[in-house]
């Protein structure tokens, strides 16, 4: 009853996706209330019933209802709670399904929170929200329906792929999912603005603070599922450019660069049109990602060819809606008034660069993860295009990137002195030069290039806190006063020197982890030692352990340092038992910011045991770099002006003694 | 483009993948660290051909273990790097290297960063020129004094900062 109570919630919810479509779209083309009042009580009631169907396909699963298709598939009667609740999303269907749910989570929120929104602008992003959300509920409902009944029900499930048995997918997808669908509210918001022919002040006031929110969950998604990879693989790398990774990389790439331009249109109103388009170049990468993942056209062309239901379903989604919305910019972009002037040297120059750059960048991206499929689709000449092409392209794309980022926000709006700036980041360029000849001088073997990195990362870091002693005015006003001002200072300023600052910890830990990584391959017999980056390390030998739906060999090793036991790691390979399928668990002890990773090799029959051992220098930084942006986003999204920026109301000069004071 | 590749189509495309338990055995090794760096980097730039995403230095697949060794004799050999990667590419095709060449096929692929920063730039450039302009353009004597009549009732210039 649950399940099937769950698919008629499913099938009413497209019923109201389309009159979510229709409705509030007509009210605002005709100017009657009614129907545009409608838009907002139909999304909260479509977001209740795609929960609702949520929870029923969930609660299959909490009680291994074999009888569902779907649970059969994926899941076990001996699996942990914790990944029968989490392997809900752990496949195709059930991901759909969640993509669905966020997605009309995201149109219940703007009915919630749009209410001092015009009536106008409020009833045609919900009607563009409804046009997607009938789109994919359509797709699940016709192509991935989680709901399919077995008769008879098998005794037993598949279980889940052990390797997303793993408290990551719990975290990942939600927010990956909850990043990638977000920036549908910047492509209703778009869509609408072109529909009315207008855009106004309530406009870019409403983008923003939805554009960071989504920007927030992607990176944390991005970063968790980073972090996941590392220690679930069990090789130890960080990012792979794979095309699945890519695929959640360009959205979060454009919707950087949207979340800069936005800040222009708020503050200057220019740039109007650029964030227009940005909005749905961001929306579009992330349809463009989910056809990619999940058409299977990754895996190979001629597998999409042989079952191309889904991914012709998608397709069909993708080129109405990327058409559609593009040829709608196209008819209508120039009605919109153009903005603000600026100086090419100014806060809003600045913010051009850095789109210049990250849009560059997004397109190096999307092409090296097309290319191949294009050749081969046109020549049937198979080509691969893998991490060394983007290493090499992507990588000097970001180095100026990276290297400006400090003068953005010093820059005054208008027209900005770039001198002054300069002067006022001499310590942190002094900094950065003592970082790199400390690295040359105190690290053996350290390349000028590893230095110049490190140097580059202490650089960002640095001047994101030159950013916020020059806006308290340290030094120049007794520090009493300066104490007074930064404590006072608008928390747009914190989160902006804290998504730099995040940023600059990445680049450090990426640096340190690929210039310094120090790798051991060898075999070792329980109580033998080994030496990895001054550190010694003893196999104390293995035991077996059963888990709930494994079996275990679990090695465990000593790190020693000077005679000093520094703490034990286990690592692991295991056995899952439903699919006899071997997974390795590496074994990581974290000191201080570095990591030891110890993952298990093959066994050579005289007791030995292959073993890789890798000291990881600085490698955490990369990933709390992360969370120190996602951190700088959330800051910034409790900015009073956003709590009260009601759209309605005037914009009223900002007391930030930003540019022109700094 | 490795083991993240199972990982990612395993969470994804919810395919069955055995996870390998590691890549390049002990007595697969040169002697001469010299050499052996060499047969890393070029490890990194060849596909294992039956992974998904994977080069040859990341996959324990057979294949692989079989490139790495061919790698490292032709290494031994004195060949140059680039005289292995076109060994390997006339044995495998291009589908091997993981970093495409330079031809003209691959153009739009290498030319493209290129391309777009160049004529983006160029964009930026002329619309800053053509605003700057127009932005210099002299206020006629009748606006001045509109202007400085406003500024003289509100008593004070702009609003410092935003």
């Amino acid at each position: 009853m649950i399940v099937e109570t769950g698919h008629f919630a499913l099938v009413l919810a497209f019923a109201l996706a389309l009159v979510q479509s229709v409705v509030p779209l007509v009210g605002a083309r005709t100017g009657e209330a009614r129907l545009m009042a409608a838009g907002g009580p139909v999304a909260i009631a479509g977001f209740a019933l795609t929960a609702l169907a949520f929870a029923a396909l969930t609660a299959a699963y909490v009680q291994s209802d074999f009888s569902v298709a779907n649970v059969w598939q994926n899941s076990h009667s001996l699996k942990p709670m914790l990944y029968k609740v989490t392997g809900t999303w752990g496949n195709h269907e059930g991901s759909m399904l969640l993509w669905v749910v966020i997605l009309a989570f995201f149109g219940a929120l703007v009915a919630v929170f749009g209410r001092n929104l015009p009536a106008t602008l409020r009833a045609n992003v919900l009607a563009v929200q409804g046009w997607i959300g009938a789109a994919f509920l359509l797709f699940v409902l016709a192509t991935s329906n989680p709901f399919v009944r077995l008769e008879p029900a098998p005794f037993e499930g598949r279980d889940l792929n052990p390797i997303l048995q793993d408290i990551g997918l719990a975290i990942h997808p939600p927010l990956l999912y909850l990043g990638y669908v977000g920036f549908s509210i910047s492509f209703s918001f778009a869509v609408a603005a072109l529909i009315e022919g207008r855009i106004d002040a309530a406009w870019a006031r409403w983008v923003r603070p939805w554009t960071l929110a989504a920007w927030v969950f992607l990176t944390g998604g991005i970063a968790m599922g980073s972090y996941w990879a590392y220690y679930e693989l069990g090789w130890g790398g960080f990012w792979f450019w794979d095309p699945v990774e890519n695929a959640s990389f360009m959205p979060w790439l454009a919707g950087t660069a949207l979340l800069h331009s936005a800040i222009v249109m708020e503050k200057r109103s220019a740039l109007k049109i650029w964030t227009i388009l940005l909005a749905i170049l961001t929306f579009s990468l992330s349809l463009l990602g989910t056809f990619l993942v999940r058409s299977g056209v990754l895996t190979s062309v001629h597998a999409f060819a042989t079952d191309p239901t889904r991914g012709v379903f998608i397709l069909g989604i993708l080129v109405v809606f990327i058409g559609g919305s593009l040829a709608l910019f196209a008819l209508r972009a120039g009605s919109l008034t153009a903005g603000g002037l600026f100086h090419p040297i100014s806060r809003e120059g600045a913010l051009v660069l850095n789109n210049l750059f990250l849009t560059t960048a997004t397109a190096t991206v999307l092409v090296g993860t097309l290319y191949p499929l294009v050749v081969e689709a046109i020549s049937g000449d198979k080509i691969s295009v893998g991490a060394p092409f983007f290493n090499l392209t992507f990588g000097p794309l970001m180095l100026p990137l990276l290297l400006l980022i400090p003068f953005g926000p010093l820059l005054a709006w208008k027209r900005g002195d770039v001198f002054a700036v300069a002067q006022r980041l001499m310590a942190a360029f002094g900094g950065a030069l003592l970082a790199v000849l400390a690295t040359l001088l105190l690290v053996d073997g350290a390349s000028v290039f590893a230095a110049l990195g490190i140097g580059i990362a202490v650089w960002m870091v640095l001047g994101a806190l030159t950013d916020l002693a020059q806006k308290s005015a340290l030094g120049a006003v007794p520090l009493g006063v300066a104490a007074r001002r930064f404590a006072g200072l608008p928390r747009s300023v914190f989160g902006t020197a804290l998504a730099h600052m995040g940023m600059g910890l990445s680049v450090l830990g990426i640096v340190a982890t690929v210039a310094f990584e120090v790798e051991h391959i060898t075999v070792m017999k329980p109580g033998e030692t080994t030496e990895i980056a001054g550190r010694t390390l003893r196999f104390e030998g293995v035991a077996p352990v059963q888990g709930p739906n494994f079996t275990e060999t679990q090695a465990r090793f000593v790190l020693m340092q000077g005679g000093v036991s520094r703490g034990a790691l286990i690592s692991s390979k295991r056995i899952y038992t439903a699919r006899q399928m071997p997974t390795t668990e590496a074994g990581i002890l974290t000191r201080g910011l570095s990591q030891l990773y110890v993952s298990l090799g093959d066994e050579t029959g005289d007791g030995g045991m292959v073993v890789r051992i890798w000291w990881k220098p600085l490698v955490t930084l990369i990933w709390l770099g992360g969370a120190v942006m996602m951190a700088g986003g959330a800051v910034s999204l409790t900015d009073r002006r956003l709590r009260v920026g009601a759209p309605s109301r005037r914009t009223r000069p900002s007391a930030v003694p930003s540019g022109a004071k700094a | 483009m490795r083991r993240l590749g199972i990982l990612a189509a395993a969470l994804l495309l919810a395919v069955a993948a055995a996870i390998p338990a590691g890549a390049v055995q002990p007595g697969e090794r040169l002697a001469d660290p010299a050499l052996e760096a060499r047969a890393r980097s070029l490890s990194a730039e060849l596909r294992c051909m039956v992974c998904q995403n994977q080069s040859i230095d990341d996959s324990d697949a057979e294949l692989a273990h079989d490139l790495r060794v061919l790698v490292r004799e032709r290494l031994s050999a004195g060949d140059t790097d680039a005289q292995v990667l076109d060994f390997v590419v006339a044995r495998y095709g291009e589908f091997v290297l993981l970093k495409p060449r330079f031809n003209a096929r691959n153009a739009l692929l290498w030319g493209t960063p290129v391309l777009l920063l160049v004529v983006g730039g160029a964009v930026v450039f002329a619309f800053g020129r053509s605003r700057r302009r127009y932005a210099s353009e002299k206020l006629s004597g009748e606006e001045q004094a509109a202007l400085r009549r406003i500024l003289d009732e509100n008593g004070k210039g702009r609003p410092e900062g935003a």
